[in-house]
């Protein structure tokens, strides 16, 4: 077990827990060729609870969820799903474990086939998964989900175009929790709704993630979806974990300078409060993901990072989740770029929003 | 992180007596012939913009603020017939926008209006330096040596805050990352200094990180250059950053307008607290409660009706609303700019944020 | 169990179905309308010649030969044998149909599954890419010369050669729309959930292709016509007295100067045939793209 420390120990145990975690992720990495989108990343969910992994775009965090789901296969590390090793299993051998993990889209207008009615997209998986069920049955089955989203039992016998987009990903988690999954995984499901729309199927999902206890893996760059639904959050940054820990701790005290850059970059929606913050302004000069800055990739870009950044940053633990970086410590103290970049390091680390804003 | 009851002030904010307006839109109307018949996509818009002024335009899909801000300067396809009077009020004299001819929009545009829109990707030529493109504005509407046109050029990237920029200025736009092109946008937007700028969900397509990068840009456009920016968005938080008026748009009407801090603090049309509602504050809505939903869906129409669009979904519509349509007037008589299109409009007491009045509830 | 009760399902912007909204754009469309209804009138023609022409095909009236168009009972005259030339047109119309439907047959059989599979699967892409352009290499009247040589010219053996030749053509399309389709959100979905590549390529992606091969067919059936006419002009395909729109005007040759009517009869016929098809597929093609800002 003392091996893993280093990688970022995903679950903190030195015994084997009773029921093994819904997902389990050592020393993930996926290289497209010469692009390395996922790089060394570790992490667990118990069962039941929902992860949100949060990143900007060439994060890796949906090649994350490519890799969770085999849509390909990992390049280096593994991938455990209620306990068994699914990272290298061929398709044959993945049959009987596809129906312990689903996925939602983020697109409502990809994600459904236009020439499928919808009682044929909800009721697929359960035909793939080659339960003896006759049409009427499954019929029954697809009408009960259906309700289950909050959507009609006519709703079956229309075609995807004829929906709106909220309807659209309502079918989507439909057909994605029919076979009762021990983990979803829902890729930025509510990124291309309206603001309204996103509240309803925001609120489904946490209504339905509580009443089936399945866990779930929040992939999205929406904050405030983030404090809404999950337990605990990991961020990405450029292929890797910058930081993972609880949803409280995260978000009161982030040690991470890149997740304290994202939290003070979002607004809210309230003139008077985001009028007094001053977001960290990182500089638009994005590194890629197939020359990646050597050591700690975030130091291109950190307003505190330092010489002794160019070296490999240790995943420092501090108990309720870890941070990536040089300058945190283990009581959760570090640098607060939202401060300044001198009086960083040492500072207690509370989520003061006074100003400092900085440019690459 | 709690949402303060009295309202902020913006610098300029009042349209009676405020900043000189440089924008004025009267009862703008668009319609579409489609294939499938009529589409109402925009009905009796009125719209202000005062100089040095951030006005928001809100709305989600669908609300119509897309196809405002397009045919301010003629930009509609041929199927588009658009009626009412867009004033612009430039340099030389007034002159009216809506159904001018070419020749007049050719001149307006680029010169006195310019626009951004959300894609940095397609909107610049990829076999072009950004330089080269910056210069071909300059040179489109005012008489300048190639040497002095990039000079400018140079000097516009350095004010959108491009570093190096006699390095980049002979860049290709592949060489730039989401948000340099988007100020890139920016820069050969505001080449000839116009008044207006017209920014269509300008930071949409890029990383939050970016986003506060390009807020910053303008908003010091507005300080340098006085420029007026209308800023369209389904975002509240961007509007809460960086707007100092705001429009509320559904189904193609302006259901609310007035200072973003009064709009936030007691919005009154029951779309406005419909929509704060639904997005999550920070602090809000942390793990327990429910986010505040508008059942329903946006209508599609073919004639705008005598009545209140909004009334099937609102919580607290009677036959008044659903037989004739709200006018756009001040709820509260001493606060004449902030107006809603609302029969009954949400109560003002208690903190804003909270659930505006019990009807929305009562629809679910 | 929660009770997030929808709203009633209106159909909402996206409108009226994908089948109505075609058939609607065709409908508006005249030059659609017009090859459509030349295309029935030709296929009814063709495929009821026996019951619908004034004369067999082979019916010969030496009292009556190179008649000009007008004649009473011949309104397009007939050739040097005495034989009707409209008659001779509708049987030849159904030999032309006849080819292009067996060789786009034959196109679609081999080209629509190498196309998934190159779409698809990238290592069968490589061969399946040498294979396609070893057939476009190729040019189809060395192979029709070939299959003649080899088998004996015939009906059957121009629509082979035609049929192959249009192959490239059918994988061509059939593999970019495999492509675009396999990145869809829906197709990951289903591997998901442990689609095998034949569920895949056969409930989500075939289906999806449907429209694309559709036009390519209405492209691939005039070229077919043609072909043909080439072939029997040369003699390697329907040989006389077989009726065909090819060997009419191959006869024809020798008394053009005297009786143009019966070369330009039979030309006018393979023109306005493969007119009809190529402007119809072209309105299909337009109608039949979602974005339709045509």
């Amino acid at each position: 077990m003392s091996a893993h420390a280093a990688t970022g120990g995903a679950a903190a145990t030195t015994t084997r827990p009773a029921t093994p975690p819904a997902l389990e992720v050592e020393g993930l990495a996926m290289h497209f060729g010469p692009v390395r989108a996922v790089d060394d990343v570790s992490f667990s969910i118990r069962p039941g609870q929902v992860l949100a992994l949060v990143g900007e775009s060439g994060s890796g965090k949906s090649t994350v969820g490519k890799c969770i789901t085999r849509l390909v296969e990992p390049t280096a590390g593994t991938v455990r799903v209620a306990g068994t090793d699914i990272t290298h299993l061929s398709r044959r051998q993945l049959r009987p474990h596809r129906g312990d993990v689903s996925i939602i889209f983020q697109d409502p207008a990809g994600s459904l086939d236009p020439r499928m009615l919808v009682g044929d997209v909800v009721g697929e998986p359960l035909r793939l998964r080659g339960e003896r069920l006759s049409r009427r049955d499954r019929e029954v089955r697809v009408r009960e989900e259906l309700g289950r989203v909050g959507l009609r039992a006519e709703v079956a016998h229309r075609y995807p175009h004829e929906l709106s987009g909220g309807q659209r990903q309502r079918v989507s988690i439909a057909r994605a929790l029919i076979s009762r999954p021990s983990l979803l995984v829902a890729d930025e499901p509510t990124s291309a709704l309206d603001v309204s729309v996103q509240a309803a199927v925001l609120n489904l999902l946490a209504d339905l993630q509580r009443d089936m206890a399945f866990a779930c893996l929040f992939i999205t760059h929406d904050l405030s979806a983030v404090e809404y639904l999950a337990d605990d959050v990991a961020v990405m940054y450029l292929g890797q974990l910058v930081e993972r820990g609880s949803r409280r701790r995260l978000f009161d005290r982030p040690a991470h300078p890149y997740t304290q850059a994202l939290l003070s970059a979002a607004p809210v929606a309230d003139p008077v409060a985001q009028r007094e913050r001053r977001p960290v302004l990182l500089g638009d000069d994005l590194p890629s993901a197939i020359d990646p800055p050597s050591g700690c990739r975030f130091r291109t870009r950190c307003p505190a990072a330092t010489e002794l950044c160019v070296q490999v940053p240790p995943n420092v633990d501090l108990g309720d989740g870890s941070a990536a970086c040089h300058y945190v410590r283990p009581d959760g103290s570090g640098p607060d770029v939202r401060r300044g970049p001198d009086t960083g390091r040492g500072a207690d680390g509370t989520n003061d929003d006074t100003l400092r804003s900085a440019t690459a | 992180m709690t949402v303060h009851a009295e309202p902020v002030d913006a610098p300029l904010a009042s349209p009676s007596g405020g900043p000189e307006p440089v924008l004025s839109v009267r009862g703008l109307s668009v319609a579409f012939t489609t294939e499938t018949g009529r589409v109402s996509a925009v009905d009796g818009v009125d719209l202000t913009l005062g100089a040095g002024e951030i006005v928001g335009v809100v709305g989600e899909s669908g609300c119509g603020k897309s196809v405002t801000s397009m045919s301010l300067a003629g930009l509609l396809p041929g199927t588009a017939a658009v009626t009412g009077s867009v004033v612009l009020h430039a340099r030389e004299g007034d002159t009216e926008l809506a159904g001018a001819r070419e020749p007049v929009l050719r001149r307006v545009r680029g010169r006195d209006i310019a626009y951004i829109f959300q894609e940095p990707m397609t909107s610049l030529n990829p076999v072009i330096t950004i330089g080269q493109q910056i210069t071909e504005v300059l040179k489109a509407h005012e008489r300048v040596s190639r040497g002095q046109a990039r000079a400018r050029a140079i000097e516009l990237l350095r004010l959108v805050g491009i570093p190096s920029p006699e390095k980049r200025v002979d860049d290709y736009p592949h060489q730039l990352s989401g948000g340099m092109r988007q100020r890139v946008m920016i820069a050969m937007a505001v080449a000839c200094d116009p008044k207006v700028l017209v920014a269509d969900e300008p930071t949409t397509a890029l990383d939050v990180t970016v986003q506060a990068g390009i807020l910053q840009v303008l908003r010091d456009l507005r300080d340098r250059l006085g420029t007026s920016i209308l800023f369209i968005t389904h975002d509240l938080g961007v509007i809460a950053d960086v707007a100092d008026r705001v429009v509320v748009m559904y189904a193609g009407r302006v259901v609310e307008a007035g200072p973003v801090g009064e709009i936030f603090a007691h919005p009154r049309h029951r779309y406005t607290a419909g929509l704060m509602a639904a997005s999550p504050l920070p602090g809000r809505h942390a793990g327990t409660d429910r986010l505040d939903e508008i059942p329903g869906l946006v209508p599609v129409l073919s004639e705008q009706p005598d009545a209140c669009t909004f009334a099937d979904r609102c919580g607290a519509a009677d036959e008044l609303c659903r037989s004739r349509r709200p006018p756009l007037e001040p709820p509260r008589p001493d606060r004449a700019d902030h107006v809603a299109a609302c029969w009954h409009p949400a109560p003002t007491d208690g903190p804003a944020g909270s659930d505006p009045g019990t009807p929305l509830e009562e629809a679910r | 169990m929660t009770a997030v009760i929808e709203t009633p399902v209106v159909p909402v912007a996206a409108g009226p179905g994908r089948r109505t909204r075609v058939l609607r754009r065709l409908r508006r469309n005249p030059l659609a309308v017009a090859s459509l209804v030349v295309l029935v009138i030709a296929v009814l023609a063709a495929v009821l010649a026996p019951w619908l022409a004034p004369y067999g095909p082979a019916e010969t009236d030496f009292s009556n030969t190179l008649a000009p168009p007008g004649t009473p009972g011949h309104v397009l005259g007939t050739d040097d044998l005495g034989r009707d030339v409209l008659s001779r047109i509708m049987y030849g119309a159904r030999a032309s149909l006849l080819v292009g439907v067996l060789a786009v047959t034959v196109a679609m059989l081999v080209g629509v599954p190498l196309g998934l599979i190159g779409g698809y699967f990238r290592r069968a892409d490589a061969v399946i890419g040498r294979l396609t352009d070893l057939m476009l290499a190729f040019p189809f009247l060395i192979m029709a010369v070939g299959l003649a040589a080899i088998r004996g010219a015939s009906l059957g053996n121009a629509a082979i050669a035609i049929g192959v030749s249009q192959v490239p053509g059918v994988v061509r399309v059939v593999r970019s729309d495999t492509l675009r389709l396999k990145s869809l959100d829906f197709v990951a979905a289903a591997v998901v959930d442990g689609a095998g590549d034949t569920w895949v390529l056969a409930r989500h992606v075939l289906p999806n292709a449907t429209s694309a091969i559709l036009v390519q067919a209405t492209v691939a059936i005039p070229i077919a016509i043609l072909g043909e006419a080439v072939l029997s002009f040369l003699g390697l395909g329907i040989q006389p007295p077989a009726p065909s729109l090819g060997t009419m005007l191959a006869a024809a040759q020798q008394f053009a100067a005297e009786a143009p009517w019966a070369a330009v009869m039979p030309g006018l016929a393979i023109m306005l045939l493969a007119l009809a098809f190529n402007v119809f597929g072209d309105a299909l093609r337009d109608a039949l793209d979602p974005k339709g800002n045509r």
